[in-house]
């Protein structure tokens, strides 16, 4: 088995949100990045799916010389190799189009990807590419059961559970389910020593760069107002504001 | 050229979220006058869609949100888009919405702004305000594309308007060919929740402080009398106590419902994110100190296993 795993570097979830440049940038600095969460769920079934049937697990990232780091830990977790697309990641269409690009030639049974980002929530990655590579895509994967010929995907829908059956290759765009919290593996001293010996290949865009969409503008959401404490032998007060105040019940 | 919304049914019946995108859609197209057509599929009575803005309603019959492949919807969505010259396309961020989305956007080849919480602010260029950074942050986005999809968060757009217009609809069979599939649904397990979260109005959760799955009781009878979904904290879903499907957070479902009550959590930066966009935030712990108490519009400091009963008792009264 051929697999890919679309990694994707994020700010560490407890990392403050601020702007720049008259809030026209995110601010990157003492932001700590890591490896997208719902990435680490696929990256972790990879290495599930190797443990089981022998495959070989393909990282990829684009971006800058920045992103390293997280390409460098997916090593220590288990990936076989690693492949930065050397781009500056300006939006979703670009990251695609070098993606798209790289899976041409390559045969991959399974291309991986997460939900979405957990900083700009776009989800829009792991569509385009099926698209592109005309390719199935199972969106929001909590499940996977490979058969011989084919793989039978478990994923959440709003009001429950969708079971498909997908041939080979496909995209899947995953989140926990796929592996539980615990499954998530820690680089041992080992794995860290060996991702040292695995190789990190750097691959120069190619693609012509449209960026059609932009940000103009970032802001934080309005604070709310001072929280209003309520005794907890007056319960009826808080069923009064609801009704009342707030005009939800 | 037209503004087109797909519009959502579950299992041919229409929700909240589905109007909401027509109304989205309405603003834009009496803002760039051109007509708003809708489209769904194996909708039961498209005609309930009459009286919000769509000169035209088509309705897929012979094919069904729930067992067509987002591929497929997507594919035949490209194709009523092109034959309808639509050049604003709306879909909620609902599961399947956020499926198709990005499907259809490499599909015509055209703008995607997903998660937008406002009717846009300008359209030559397109300026849309969207949610990002798990709610940390708002963003706006400008398209220069002649041609865009925006998908909106849903409950986030406000009042929806009705009149007593009448609509076109046409009942039309897909006529494309969808042999030689790669994919296929098998089956769809519905949860026995009564509400689904994504689109509940108000959401009861609850965190660690409960101590054991067993407690839950309490938070399903509140949850029931509210008309509510519920939901938990990650460990929550972690340890197993809850489903994966309630986890709510940075890292699980983000919901902004008129009415959050967090009972038990501390309030965590990560849990924060997934449900700091909702109106309004209730929440009872022991703690005074918990963080959570900092993004509450109204706050009880007190043991959820005295205060839950107690609301529940002074609920049942205002009910009577
Ligand atoms: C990468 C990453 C992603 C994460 N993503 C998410 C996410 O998406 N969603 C999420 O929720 N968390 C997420 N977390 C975890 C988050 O940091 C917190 O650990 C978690 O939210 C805490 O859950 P809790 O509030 O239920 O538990 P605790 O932090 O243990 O809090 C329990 C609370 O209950 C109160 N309490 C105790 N007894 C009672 C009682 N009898 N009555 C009333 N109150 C009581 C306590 O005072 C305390 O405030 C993530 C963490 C990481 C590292
Ligand atoms: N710069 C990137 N490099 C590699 N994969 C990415 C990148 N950005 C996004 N992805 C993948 O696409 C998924 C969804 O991201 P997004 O569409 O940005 O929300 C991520 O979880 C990654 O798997």
């Amino acid at each position: 088995m051929n697999i890919l795993v679309c990694i994707s570097s994020v700010p560490d979830t407890t990392s403050p949100i601020n702007f720049t440049d008259n809030n026209q940038s995110f601010d990157k600095n003492g932001i700590t990045f890591i490896i997208n969460p719902y990435d680490e769920f696929c990256l972790t079934k990879a290495i599930f799916i190797k443990e089981n049937k022998s495959a070989t697990i393909t990282v990829l990232n684009v971006g800058k010389n920045t992103n390293d780091s997280v390409l460098r830990k997916a090593l220590a977790i288990g990936a076989d190799n690693a492949v930065r697309i050397n781009q500056e990641a300006e939006n979703s269409k670009i990251v695609a189009k070098c993606i798209v690009e790289y899976c041409q030639d390559k045969n991959f049974d399974i291309i991986f990807c997460g939900r979405e980002s957990i900083d700009y929530n776009g989800g829009k990655v792991p569509g385009f590419i099926a698209e592109k590579l005309n390719l199935p895509f199972i969106n929001g994967c909590v499940g996977m059961d490979i058969k011989n010929e084919t793989m039978e995907l478990k994923r959440e829908i709003d009001n429950g559970h969708e079971i498909c059956e997908s041939a080979f290759p496909a995209v899947i765009a995953g989140q926990k389910g796929l592996v539980e919290e615990k499954d998530l593996r820690i680089p041992s001293m080992r794995g860290i020593m060996s991702a040292r010996t695995k190789s990190l290949e750097v691959i120069e865009s190619t693609i012509n760069i449209e960026n059609n969409i932009k940000v103009i503008h970032y802001e934080k959401p309005i604070q709310r107002s001072e929280c209003k404490m309520i005794n907890e032998d007056n319960v009826e007060e808080l069923v009064d504001l609801l009704n009342n105040e707030a005009k939800v019940i | 050229m037209s503004v087109l919304a797909i519009i959502e049914n579950w299992e041919g019946e229409f929700k909240k979220t589905s109007f909401e995108v027509l109304h989205y859609g309405k603003r834009i197209s009496n803002e760039i006058g051109q007509e708003l057509i809708a489209l769904t599929f194996g909708a039961n009575n498209p005609e309930r869609l009459e009286g919000y803005g769509a000169s035209r309603i088509i309705n897929v019959s012979n094919l069904k949100f729930e067992t067509t492949t987002n591929n497929n919807l997507a594919k035949i969505s490209a194709e009523l888009i092109t034959e309808n010259e639509a050049s604003h396309i709306v879909i909620s961020n609902t599961i399947t919405g956020k499926t198709i989305a990005p499907l259809l956007t490499s599909n015509l080849n055209c703008g995607l702004i997903s998660n937008a919480i406002e009717h846009p602010k300008t359209h030559t260029p397109l300026t849309v305000k969207c949610k990002g950074f798990s709610s940390k942050a708002h963003i706006t986005y400008e398209s220069e594309n002649q041609q865009n999809i925006i998908s909106i968060v849903p409950n986030s757009i406000g009042l929806i308007e009705k009149n007593d217009e009448k609509s076109e609809v046409l009942n039309i069979n897909q006529k494309s060919n969808l042999t030689n599939e790669k994919m296929k649904i098998l089956h769809r397990e519905k949860s026995n929740e009564k509400i689904s979260l994504a689109d509940a109005e108000i959401v009861i959760s609850a965190g660690r402080g409960l101590k054991d799955p067993e407690n839950w009781g309490m938070i399903e009878e509140l949850a029931e009398l509210l008309n509510a979904g519920t939901a938990c904290s990650k460990p929550v879903s972690d340890m197993g106590w809850r489903p994966h499907s309630e986890h709510v957070g940075q890292t699980g479902l983000a919901i902004n419902p008129d009415l959050y009550i967090a009972i038990g959590i501390s309030g965590a930066i990560q849990h924060l994110a997934g449900v700091n966009s909702s109106k309004n935030i209730v929440v009872i712990n022991t703690d005074p100190e918990a963080p959570f108490f900092k993004a509450a519009n109204y706050g009880i400091v007190g043991d959820a296993f005295v205060v839950v009963p107690k609301l529940i008792a002074a609920l049942k009264n205002f009910k009577n």
